[in-house]
């Protein structure tokens, strides 16, 4: 009886133990025996993701890799996300995050797969390949979006209704505004309660920075130039700060998201909008029947002479270096940017600009907002963002443009508190001459 | 020695798996935290850069404002705590109709999450949409932008999280009030006093032990708050809802780790500073039964 008893109690201790062995190995067996690929990828909720699924569905049928996607916030709170699981060693195998310096504020070369060798970038753009690489030449991104801009989204209805004309001055867009005030509408929507929404007039204004002073950029980077002592640089925080003074935001615009922002202009009770073109996807999805409504133009600068769109660069796609599957995501990445590929998320997209990849043809339906920019990218009158000239954004910029923004500081004071900001983030990056 | 074991039945051995975890996880994080606030850290890498983080987090621009602010915050929410909580505990000590579910009905916000209760309140104080100024505008009033101005933003905040804490400092009130012994309420009737006299001179020094406990919980709750004012305001308007610990936690997400680390050591020794003086200024005060 005893003899019995000692032995059960035996059994169940080693049943238990190998319970909880198998328990905390389940996750890697299962992966591994699947008969079927899976790859993880990490990525933004706030950005549209119709496209991109359209080829992961078509990897799935073809390469028989299934995509699991995991979602993270956007913005500095996705920021610190990506940071600590990169640190942790908890990423997916497939990061999704913007190129530039964000990208270089996460060590790139320590946590991504170099993919400069790959037969598949020689069709991907040089300007979006100069802003996913460091100083090795080492590459280590995927574009994962079309190439987008930061200008202002105006509902070409309320234009038409009070007869106003695409403005090419700064002058000139201050007094339709002046105009669209006076009808009763909300002139500039504002969406401050998302902070990162702030951003829009000061780093939309970089290609009007770089037409007065265009090596701006380097002598930044090199603390040479200081945002608040530099005329042209200056200028991108006053206007932000005009466009508070003259009362041109709906009252609520501290209290106002990026949804009920789109909301706005779609319906044409905000007139214009200063954003990304990643609103074009969010309002083809919502607001299918008003998508023609909306056109874009760029932020003026002072002269007439120069007008031109600021460019971003498409968010892009990482590889984990220290992820369990980075033979499957290679050939993820290389079976996104295969031909098949790129063709799906040309037809599955409604988009928001061009794409980073060579030789793709856009269709004819694409949103009108695109069609105004694509002569400018034609003729090259654009220029990036200062993000992606420049390994520097200070991680407070998004709190220092609410307070100009919201009018509880000056241009100025708020150009020295980023520079101040801007410090350091040079010196934790490790630049030389901080 | 054998006797002496025998005496004791239980071994020290068996404190072993608690020190560990102590050890594990409050000590050993703590000396790191020293250690790695005076280093340039990237988390895979270190360099020691003395007092460096220190000055850097000190002259943070937000940091005149973060700190005013933090003991702002810390002041008005454990006097309102201490206030409502004295009134509600008296009125709930009272033999009452339904004071069990009054009860229940004062210490419910205290048992949600304070996330939920941020996101909840910060849909109810939307200047146009929110509830509460619909509620204000049926009055007449115009109600204020609760979390967009800049001058109220953060009392708005404050008075959150006093309806969400204020039951805890009931419930403390509460047990105070009904442990000071029947004789006392029996021997000043016999003198005359009336129900102000009985508050004056009974409840109010004898639930000092009571208050002392609220106090303290109360006030260094509010000096280390964070959650509460990250999910309402994010420390905005740009920096006018900033307190310590969002400043902390923000340069933590832009990847200063030796400056937040800094930060937080910063944080401790102010918390220390400030609630170790109280603590003994209001023990000296308390009186005996």
């Amino acid at each position: 009886m005893n003899k019995l008893k000692k032995f059960l109690s035996l059994f169940c201790v080693t049943v238990l133990l190998v319970g909880l062995l198998a328990g905390c190995g389940g996750a890697n067996s299962s992966s591994t025996s699947g008969e079927e690929d899976t790859v993880t990828v990490l990525i933004s909720n706030d950005s549209s993701r119709t496209a991109i699924e359209a080829v992961t569905d078509y990897i799935e049928e073809e390469y028989g890799i299934k995509t699991v996607f995991e979602t993270r916030p956007g913005g500095t709170e996705g920021d610190n996300i990506m940071k600590t699981r990169l640190a942790t060693g908890d990423m997916a195998d497939i990061a999704f995050y913007n190129s530039g310096s964000l990208l270089q504020a996460l060590n790139p070369a320590q946590n991504f797969v170099d993919l400069s060798k790959e037969p598949y970038m020689d069709k991907v753009l040089d300007t979006f390949k100069d802003t996913v690489s460091d100083d090795s030449g080492a590459i280590y991104g995927i574009p994962a979006t079309s190439v987008m801009v930061g200008a202002w989204f105006y509902n070409k209805k309320v234009y038409e209704e009070l007869g106003l004309e695409v403005p090419k001055t700064w002058d000139e867009l201050m007094a339709n505004n002046e105009k669209i005030k006076e009808a009763g509408k909300t002139a500039v929507i504002g969406t401050y309660k998302e902070t990162w929404t702030s951003q829009l007039i000061v780093l939309g204004d970089n290609y009007n920075v770089l037409a007065e002073n265009p090596s701006f950029p380097e002598e930044y980077t090199a603390n040479k130039a200081k945002l608040a002592t530099t005329p042209a640089a200056l200028r991108s925080f006053e206007k932000l700060q005009e466009v508070y003074d003259e009362g041109y935001m709906n009252d609520d615009f501290l209290a106002t998201n990026y949804d009920a922002g789109i909301k706005m202009l779609a319906e044409g009770t905000g007139a214009h909008y200063p954003m990304l073109s990643q609103v074009l996807p969010l309002l083809a999805t919502n607001y299918p029947d008003q998508l023609n409504d909306i056109g874009v133009f760029p932020q003026p600068g002072d002269s007439l002479e120069k007008n031109g769109f600021t460019a971003w660069m498409p968010h892009a796609f990482y590889l984990n270096k220290k992820g369990e599957k980075v033979e499957t995501a290679k050939k993820w990445a290389e079976a996104f940017l295969s031909d098949e590929g790129v063709k799906r998320f040309v037809e599955a997209a409604s988009l928001d600009g061009p794409l980073a990849v060579e030789g793709v043809e856009l269709p004819d339906d694409v949103p009108q907002a695109v069609k105004d920019m694509l002569p400018y990218f034609e003729e090259g009158n654009t220029a990036p963002a200062l993000e992606f000239l420049s390994p520097l954004k200070g991680p407070n910029l998004e709190q220092i443009t609410t307070e100009v923004g919201s009018g509880g500081k000056t241009a100025k004071e708020g150009a020295e508190l980023y520079d101040q900001d801007v410090e350091k983030q040079a010196k934790q990056l490790g630049l030389e001459g901080w | 020695m054998r006797k002496k074991m025998k005496s004791n039945p239980y071994t020290y051995f068996f404190l072993l798996p608690a020190a560990a975890v102590y050890l594990i996880f409050f000590i050993l994080p703590t000396i790191l935290s020293f250690f790695f606030s005076m280093t340039w850290w990237t988390l895979t890498d270190w360099k020691f850069i003395g007092l460096e983080n220190f000055k850097v987090f000190l002259s943070e621009p937000s940091m005149n404002i973060g700190f005013k602010n933090t003991v702002i915050y810390a002041v008005v929410t454990s006097g309102l705590k201490v206030i409502l909580g004295l009134l509600l505990g008296v009125f709930l000590s009272m033999r009452l109709r339904s004071v069990g579910f009054i009860r229940s009905m004062v210490f419910f916000p205290a048992l949600l999450s304070t996330i939920a209760v941020g996101i909840a309140f910060s849909t109810l104080m939307h200047p146009s949409q929110g509830m509460i100024n619909a509620a204000l505008s049926f009055f007449g009033v115009a109600g204020p932008d609760w979390l967009g101005d800049t001058k109220i933003a953060l009392l708005s905040v404050a008075l959150v999280d006093v309806w969400k804490g204020v039951g805890i400092a009931t419930v403390i009130f509460i047990a105070g009030i009904m442990s000071i012994p029947q004789e006392y309420h029996e021997a000043l009737s016999i003198d005359g006093g009336n129900a102000w006299h009985r508050f004056r001179n009974i409840t109010l020094p004898l639930s000092r032990p009571a208050m002392n406990t609220v106090i303290i919980l109360s006030f260094i709750g509010g000096l280390r708050t964070f959650d509460l004012i990250w999910t309402m305001t994010k420390g905005g308007p740009g920096f006018s809802t900033d307190i310590i610990a969002s400043i902390i936690y923000k340069q933590y997400q832009a990847g200063f780790y030796g400056i937040s680390t800094a930060g937080n050591v910063i944080l401790f020794i102010v918390v220390a500073a400030l609630a170790f003086p109280l603590y003994l200024y209001l023990n000296r005060k308390e009186v005996d039964m």
